[in-house]
């Protein structure tokens, strides 16, 4: 019997299965490579960047690239940090993020990741984007001022919950999250909170109605330990403080 | 030889104090950092020209005139310049009101807020003119340090301090690290 095939990742061996991103299967190893736009359940979108790794010296994102036996995968070096702190950094300026005023403080995948990859300041100067509020909905909100267009409630409405309530539209700095009404508003559409596109969301874009600040600062999913032990919050059971329905 | 005391000045521009009382919360810590430094122009002192200083705390974003006036001169008199807390960092809550135009701003608080009489908009020459937006400090001025967190823990700004002052580089803890 021949031996699983393996590539290396900060010098530990990490071994794969023929057709698995580099991404999965770390992640497969309980490895974590910082990632936003990345949910295991859903196809790779390879969009926010924040997983760039260096495979054999060239800077790729995890999540989309192939797994291949004997490749030298770095992850964690002060290199890749700051270009992830970057981006980090640009998300945050390019949008409102005012974390002091956000229900999803604490347990949101955005600020844990800035927190993982130490951004202390936004360093860019600040867009301030105008940008609505939609509370068309009875049980949720959302908030496009904190929409980092990752896409996950767009793919989990269409391929998870068959109802293609989102999209995302225009081009560049353009590019928009819509709701796919002709009044653009959620209200109008049959979304509901036991839809997967409404624990997918990696910010505070998309909330729940009625459950603002239940759980004190100092409790929260984020505020004792980082992402990485943690996990992510799309990915943890209601009963563990995340938002996923079992 | 006793070491002279470093000369620290603080202010708070469009901040709610937060961070100072932030500062107060070192609790007895204080003794121990009064031995150190020595405070110059503060809310906390009666100090009303800034000296020469070897450090600047601002609290607080820029949102009018004043606040310019007295980063500008914070810059140009602190050796080294520390954001502390969210608003200085990001604009904070003061700058929620980016999303909207200084008139409609204006009018909301004092045209159609709840319960006025003889509503105007002040327009006292005492007070100073607000910006169109409210920005970070790092936008306006060259900032050292940055301090994130609403407010900053007593504990983040006494480690920051004591790394601060013994020269060494800042590496504050997981749980120091927040933005709200």
């Amino acid at each position: 019997m021949s031996e699983q095939p393996s590539f290396t990742l900060d010098g530990r061996r990490i071994p794969f299965r023929d057709g698995q991103t580099v991404m999965a299967a770390a992640l497969a190893a309980g490895v974590y490579i910082p990632h936003l736009c990345f949910n295991p359940e859903f196809a790779p979108h390879g969009s926010c960047r924040v997983c760039l790794v260096k495979v054999n010296g060239r800077v790729q994102a995890a999540c989309t690239t192939p797994a291949a036996a004997g490749q030298l995968v770095q992850s964690e070096i002060e290199e890749l940090r700051e270009i992830r702190r970057g981006i980090l950094q640009m998300l945050f300026v390019e949008g409102n993020h005012v974390c002091p005023a956000c229900e999803k403080s604490g347990a949101c995948q955005l600020q844990a990741v800035a927190y993982y990859v130490g951004m202390l300041a936004p360093h860019y100067t600040h867009f301030y984007p105008r940008r609505s509020v939609d509370a068309s909905h009875p049980e949720a909100v959302i908030d496009f001022n904190r929409c980092i267009l990752c896409e996950l409630c767009v793919r989990a409405s269409r391929e998870v919950d068959g109802k293609n309530i989102f999209a995302v539209r225009g081009r560049g700095i353009n590019a928009r999250l819509v709701v796919n009404t002709p009044s653009g508003k959620l209200g109008a559409t049959d979304f509901s909170v036991g839809d997967k596109a409404a624990q997918v969301c990696p910010t505070g874009a998309i909330l729940l109605k009625h459950h603002g600040y239940e759980i004190p600062i100092g409790q929260r999913l984020y505020d004792r330990k980082p992402i990485n032990v943690v996990g992510d919050v799309a990915q943890l059971s209601e009963s563990r403080g995340g938002r996923r329905h079992d | 030889m006793i070491e002279p005391r470093l000369k620290i000045a603080t202010c708070s521009l469009a901040g709610c104090f937060g961070c100072h009382m932030s500062l107060l919360d070192l609790d007895e810590r204080l003794f121990e950092l009064a031995d150190r430094v020595e405070l110059n122009r503060s809310p906390l002192t009666d100090i009303k020209e800034l000296g020469e200083c070897d450090l600047g705390l601002i609290e607080g974003g820029v949102a009018n005139v004043e606040n310019v006036h007295v980063l500008l001169e914070f810059r140009a008199r602190c050796k080294i310049l520390i954001a502390m807390g969210a608003c200085a960092l990001n604009g904070g809550i003061p700058a929620m009101r980016n999303q909207f135009t200084l008139r409609e701003c204006l009018e909301e608080s004092y045209l159609r807020g709840v319960g006025l009489v003889n509503a105007q908009i002040p327009n006292d020459p005492e007070i100073p003119l607000l910006l169109n937006q409210v920005h970070p400090v790092h936008e306006v001025v060259k900032i050292d340090y940055f301090l994130p967190g609403c407010p900053p823990s007593a504990d983040a700004i006494w480690t920051f301090v004591n790394q601060l002052l013994s020269g060494q580089p800042i590496a504050l803890s997981y749980t120091q690290i927040h933005y709200d």
